[in-house]
């Protein structure tokens, strides 16, 4: 399995360890990934903010760069934001030749042209439906029986385009997590939105959202996510929100690749679990009686 | 040039100006199909803090009602999460019409959007400088546009974690390699063209 790789803004920065844990994971699986060359930012959520023009010149930007490599037309995308903005490209390219048109006069300014080839994927998609949860299994050195995860997928790999989940009720990690040994902790909060950069500007309403989904975490050992925005907004500001509610809030939050990849036996330095915010004591101690 | 002026913003509207008529007529038209059954609103996870609810948003942007839109906290409060999308009945944009309201409050200035305004004002500069996102930079550019001395204080605590983790570092702004400079200035001429 080779896919091409664009790894984001995020993952160079505050979500360093979702990079470094995605590419250790997919090493580990035997799969290969392509980083794309100069790559440069999708707009994230604030060139939608500012222009629409430019929230899809920036994503085909970077899609017509990936059509001129070589071996695959499958890029993986660990970001959900990034994910959404690119995969938004490649369908609404596919539907409206005029707005390819359009976006093509743009990109002839870099000399190059999007033909409308690239599929995209989250990272979850091709763990989930690609790998799959037989092949985790079969690496499995540390079977996490003692740990109980709340999987969270948050909006944008989910919503507007359910391509690999169901957009209500997503449940595609919880075979990868059973996969590890691990047990699902039962909620309805796994596609609820974290507020997003409201956090910045808003607080006062991402801490609600957030509040509501760490409490309904309580009795899990983990939240999971597949989003560095997601990942940032329910670990970061765990203290504040104890102070709030006057409810111990504390929870590991970890990215899903560092999970089943330390569960494969994948080093806790390669997974960079120090960059990580919340690892809670509670949690280590569990893990590592599992690894004994 | 000085790097940390780029962003300054010389005057800011509290009237809603002309030329945000014409762009209304065009969101109307992403709406006009609205049932008003209220599926938005009972699914939004902000409509708890929006004083319009986006039922009533829809309503408002229906009658052109521009004043009470441009007023309205509602659509700066839409986090993306297409829930509204996903749902609508009526198979309606409804993300992307919060969003161009958020377009013409960013094109026009309009003072009650500030921090939102120049939040992603912010980020696309650094973007635009570099090709990349640079954190620090963006997060720099935006309290200098507030030019709040107490703003960065609230950001501190998270701030120096991340820098002792080595995952941002100090970075004062700079002009970068315009990477992307030729895009954004195309799709601005496309823009004033249409």
């Amino acid at each position: 399995m080779k896919y091409l790789y664009y790894p984001g803004c995020s993952l160079e920065g505050t979500a360093l360890e979702y990079d470094a844990s995605t590419r250790a994971f997919m090493q580990g699986l035997g799969v290969d990934l392509l980083e794309l060359e100069d790559w440069t930012c999708c707009g994230a959520s604030a060139a939608e903010a500012t222009s629409h023009l430019l929230s899809l010149a920036l994503p085909a930007y970077n899609l017509a760069m990936a059509e001129k490599m070589d071996g695959t037309k499958e890029i993986l995308v660990p970001c959900s934001a990034c994910y959404l903005n690119l995969k938004k490209v490649e369908k609404k390219s596919r539907k409206d030749p005029a707005l390819l048109d359009k976006i093509n006069t743009i990109l002839k300014e870099k000399n190059l042209h999007y033909h409308g080839q690239m599929r995209v994927r989250h990272l979850l998609d091709v763990v989930a439906r690609d790998v799959g949860p037989g092949e985790i299994v079969s690496r499995v050195k540390n079977p996490f029986i003692d740990l109980k995860i709340a999987p969270y997928y948050g909006c944008q790999c989910l919503r507007p385009y359910p391509i690999f989940d169901d957009p209500e009720e997503p449940r595609s990690m919880e075979p990868l997590i059973e996969a590890v040994g691990a047990k699902i902790h039962p909620w309805n909060m796994g596609g609820r939105c974290c507020g997003a950069s409201h956090m910045t500007t808003k607080p006062e309403v991402a801490l609600e959202l957030v509040t509501a989904i760490l409490r309904a975490a309580r009795g899990a050992d983990v939240i999971v996510t597949v989003c560095p925005m997601c990942q940032m907004n329910l670990e970061a500001y765990q203290k504040k929100i104890s102070a709030i509610s006057k409810e111990d809030m504390h929870m590991t939050i970890l990215y899903l690749p560092q999970l089943l990849g330390l569960a494969m036996g994948l080093s806790e330095q390669d997974l960079r679990f120090d960059l990580n915010l919340s690892i809670t004591k509670a949690f280590r101690d569990k893990i590592e009686s599992a690894m004994l | 040039m000085n790097p940390t002026e780029i962003i300054e913003i010389e005057q800011v509207s509290t009237t809603v100006p002309e030329p945000v008529i014409d762009s209304l007529a065009a969101i109307r038209d992403m709406v006009s199909a609205c049932i008003q059954c209220g599926t938005c609103t009972g699914s939004c996870p902000n409509a708890f803090a929006m004083d319009l609810t986006p039922r009533q948003l829809w309503y408002n942007v229906l009658m052109g009602e521009k004043e009470t839109i441009f007023h309205s906290k509602t659509f700066s409060l839409c986090s993306v999460c297409y829930y509204c999308t996903l749902r609508c009945p009526r198979g309606l944009p409804l993300t992307e019409t919060m969003s161009a309201l958020k377009q013409i409050a960013a094109k026009e200035n309009l003072a009650s959007y500030k921090k939102s305004i120049r939040f992603y004002q912010s980020f696309m500069e650094s973007v635009r400088r570099h090709g990349r996102v640079r954190e620090m930079e963006f997060m720099t550019l935006y309290f200098l546009s507030m030019k709040n001395p107490f703003m960065p204080l609230q950001f501190a605590p998270l701030g120096m974690k991340l820098i002792g983790k080595g995952k941002v570092s100090f970075e004062i702004p700079s002009k970068g390699n315009g990477a992307l400079e030729s895009i954004f200035r195309k799709v601005e001429a496309l823009e004033q063209n249409s």
